[in-house]
């Protein structure tokens, strides 16, 4: 035969807890025990009420820019569930869920979008990157945390999330090429939410799936439905054992779909349907979890409304913690450039308030101070 | 005439140039359906169709290394790059590419090309969102490398860029985005790249700025009560080195202010300048009055870091008393 097919493939989608609330025995039981369900339910709530903080904190003046993580908690969280604590959590701006679960402390966002750098002081031992604001470039940095973690012989990865925009970004095929060539322990985690701010996901990607983007890379590609907690649970699980096992990476793209804004400095109604909207807010995956737990008998308003407190109780804290770190000294930004600040950097440090000059030091000095 | 912002300045020099010449084209991220992030475009997607005004993926580099094929196959592209801090993934094609081609072929292939970039600090935003990188661009040769002060200089300027036969960075500080409005002639009319505007006239010193820096000067001039002259560089690459030192040999004086950092930023080139061109017309060292050797901090303190008429009017004290 002069023309005979060379490679044949397909993309497969895992769900397991659907919009309409059907539950796949076989892939689902036993997978999270009803307790852990429980945790992810109440923490996905707690979330979704900071977004809610957050947001009125940027509208009142007392926030800048924020960008809504409502409606992917699911991805996030998912993630950081199958995970270990040694693995590295390398993300974008829309896993709150997965950093507040491995540990990250609630106010650290907060701050970050106070704009204050403080919030980006992660916390020793915790194994997460800071917000990624340049889209696309962080993939590289998971690709080379995996390395590492090879590199020394053990069974640690990295899981790097990032949206349907930035698999356009450049960088982003090359960590999908190094770290499938090297054989890298690396989770590539697409958080498809059908937008990069006003562009659909058609102008990033005209193949049927992002997932298939692994297979030109040689790695293990599934889709998932990203609002569905249980199925991200297992595809993470499954991939981690992959990258453990065999030093496999992963690619996984994760369906899901973001219900707010792009940031508060955004108005989709200015370029998104209203009927897509109103769809998926349906397939919201707080509320496939409630339907899940309350067919258990897991759950009740009554539990509902106390958790409702707590979460308000909670997020309220952060934000008063976020609120009342000390003011930065007007100096403060000089403090960490490099291990030892260097003399010229020192000298303008001094005279920050003054001109170059330095003629009058006295002045400059009693200024700085101020 | 029309009393417009900075933002509509521009977006009517757009439209304009739009309908005179069809070769020009718009391409970015978010610029059609939303009208760019800032506004700057609205209403042209509408206006002009999806083949003109085009949202492209989200890839920087993608954005000017396919600018750069259209502009030698002779269309005149205006690419935006959504903010300044996302020039990184495009610096390859900006510097490697779009401003060697013309070097390269020896005049066979050139890339009349302008990129847009909403530029500097001021406006609260988030980290990499309030960076000033044009001394960067202007040490790379065979860019040139324009940042308005005001809508109307703002309108001529594009227009000379789009019709420029080189690559044009195109800056434009958002800080003053919708700061003030301004009365902009409706006609066509253009400002020409490397020539300076005199903001003010004076005899005491010269003040050299451009950007959203110049409205810090004023008020540090207004402040100080002293007799300054402000000169507006208007383009910063090449820069108008000859209005400068026509000031400095008469007033003897000189303070250059920028947002960016201090260490290889335009002012150390410009005091360079002055030091070859008016050494012995100088009554003091020239002055800058600048961002620091630092990241650009987050915006909390941005204040702390931007030049202001606090931090001007020392270094007018300084000079003076030199
Ligand atoms: C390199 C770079 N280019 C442009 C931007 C501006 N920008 C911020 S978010 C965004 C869209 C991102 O879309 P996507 O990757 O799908 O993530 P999502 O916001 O949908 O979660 C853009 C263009 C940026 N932050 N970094
Ligand atoms: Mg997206």
């Amino acid at each position: 035969m002069p023309v005979e097919p060379v490679f044949e493939t397909r993309i497969d989608r895992v769900s397991i807890l659907d919009e309409h609330g059907r539950f796949d025995e076989e892939l689902g039981a036993g997978l999270i025990p009803d307790e852990d369900v429980i945790a992810m339910y109440r923490h996905m709530v707690t979330c979704r009420h900071l977004d809610e903080i957050a947001f009125k904190l940027q509208r009142s003046g007392r926030m800048g820019t924020y960008p809504e993580n409502r409606g992917q908690e699911a991805t996030s969280l998912g993630a950081a569930y199958a995970l270990r604590k040694e693995d590295w959590l390398v993300t974008c701006y829309r896993e709150n869920a997965g950093l507040f679960w491995r540990g990250l402390p609630m106010e650290y966002v907060l701050l970050h979008w106070m704009g204050d750098e403080r919030g980006n002081e992660i916390p020793q031992g915790l194994n997460v990157t800071p917000l990624a604001i340049p889209i696309g470039t962080q993939m590289l940095h998971a690709t080379g945390l995996g390395w590492a973690s090879k590199y020394r012989g053990e069974d640690g990865l990295a899981c790097t999330f990032f949206g349907d925009g930035a698999t356009s970004e450049g960088d982003f095929h090359e960590a999908m090429n190094f770290a499938a060539n090297l054989d890298l322990p690396v989770i590539f985690f697409c958080q498809n939410n059908s937008w990069a701010i006003s562009v659909p996901t058609r102008i990033q990607c005209s193949a049927p799936t992002i997932a298939q983007r692994g297979l030109a890379y040689g790695m293990d590609c599934i889709q998932v439905d990203g609002n569905d907690l249980f199925a991200v649970v297992k595809v993470v699980r499954d991939a981690a054992e992959r990258a453990r096992t065999n030093q496999r990476p992963t690619f996984i793209e994760a369906v899901t779909y973001r219900l707010g804004d792009h940031t508060t400095a955004d108005d989709a109604r200015r370029y998104r349907d209203e009927e897509e909207l109103e769809m998926w807010k349906l397939r919201d995956p707080l509320i496939r979890l409630r339907g899940w737990l309350d067919a258990r008998g897991l759950w009740d308003d009554s539990k509902q409304a106390a958790l409702q407190e707590d979460a308000e109780a909670q997020i309220a804290a952060a934000v008063e913690r976020a609120n009342e770190v000390e003011d930065l000294p007007p100096t403060e930004f000089f403090a960490n450039m490099y291990k030892t600040m260097p003399p010229n950097l020192q000298q303008q440090m001094r005279t920050m308030r003054t001109s170059s000059l330095g003629r009058f030091p006295e002045t400059a000095d009693q200024s700085a101070t101020t | 005439m029309a009393n417009l912002t900075l933002v509509q300045a521009i977006n009517l020099a757009l439209i304009q140039e739009m309908e005179r010449d069809d070769r020009v084209m718009i391409m970015g991220e978010d610029v059609g359906i939303n009208g760019g992030v800032f506004r700057v475009t609205e209403g042209l997607h509408k206006r002009f169709g999806a083949d003109r005004v085009v949202d492209t993926p989200l890839a920087e580099s993608g954005i000017i290394g396919t600018a750069i094929g259209l502009a030698m196959a002779g269309l005149r592209p205006i690419a935006e790059i959504q903010f300044e801090g996302f020039l990184g993934p495009a610096y390859d094609q900006i510097c490697t590419h779009a401003a060697r081609m013309r070097t390269r072929t020896r005049g066979a292939l050139t890339v009349p090309l302008v990129i847009r970039v909403p530029v500097g600090g001021g406006i609260h935003a988030p980290e990499l969102h309030s960076d000033s990188p044009e001394a960067i661009y202007t040490h790379n040769p065979g860019l040139k490398v324009v940042m308005p002060s005001s809508p109307r200089d703002a309108k001529g300027l594009l227009l000379s860029a789009i019709r420029d036969p080189d690559p044009v960075i195109f800056f434009e500080p958002k800080r003053i985005y919708r700061a003030f409005r301004e009365e902009v002639p409706e006609d066509e009319y253009t400002v020409p790249i490397g020539k300076a505007r005199m903001v003010r006239e004076g005899s005491e010193l010269t003040m050299v700025s451009w950007g959203a820096s110049v409205i810090q000067c004023m008020n540090a001039i207004e402040q100080s009560g002293r007799d300054i002259e402000l000169i507006d560089l208007r383009t910063i690459s090449p820069f108008d080195m000859e209005t400068v030192s026509e000031s400095v040999r008469r007033t003897g004086r000189a303070i250059v202010v920028h947002e960016a950092p201090l260490s290889c930023g335009l002012g150390s080139e410009i005091a360079s300048r002055i030091m070859e061109e008016c050494f012995l017309h100088l009554e003091a060292p020239v002055q800058r009055v600048t961002g620091f050797d630092t990241i650009m901090p987050y915006y909390k303190l941005e204040l702390e870091y931007l030049p202001d008429a606090a931090r001007i009017g020392q270094a007018i004290d300084e000079v003076v008393a030199y």
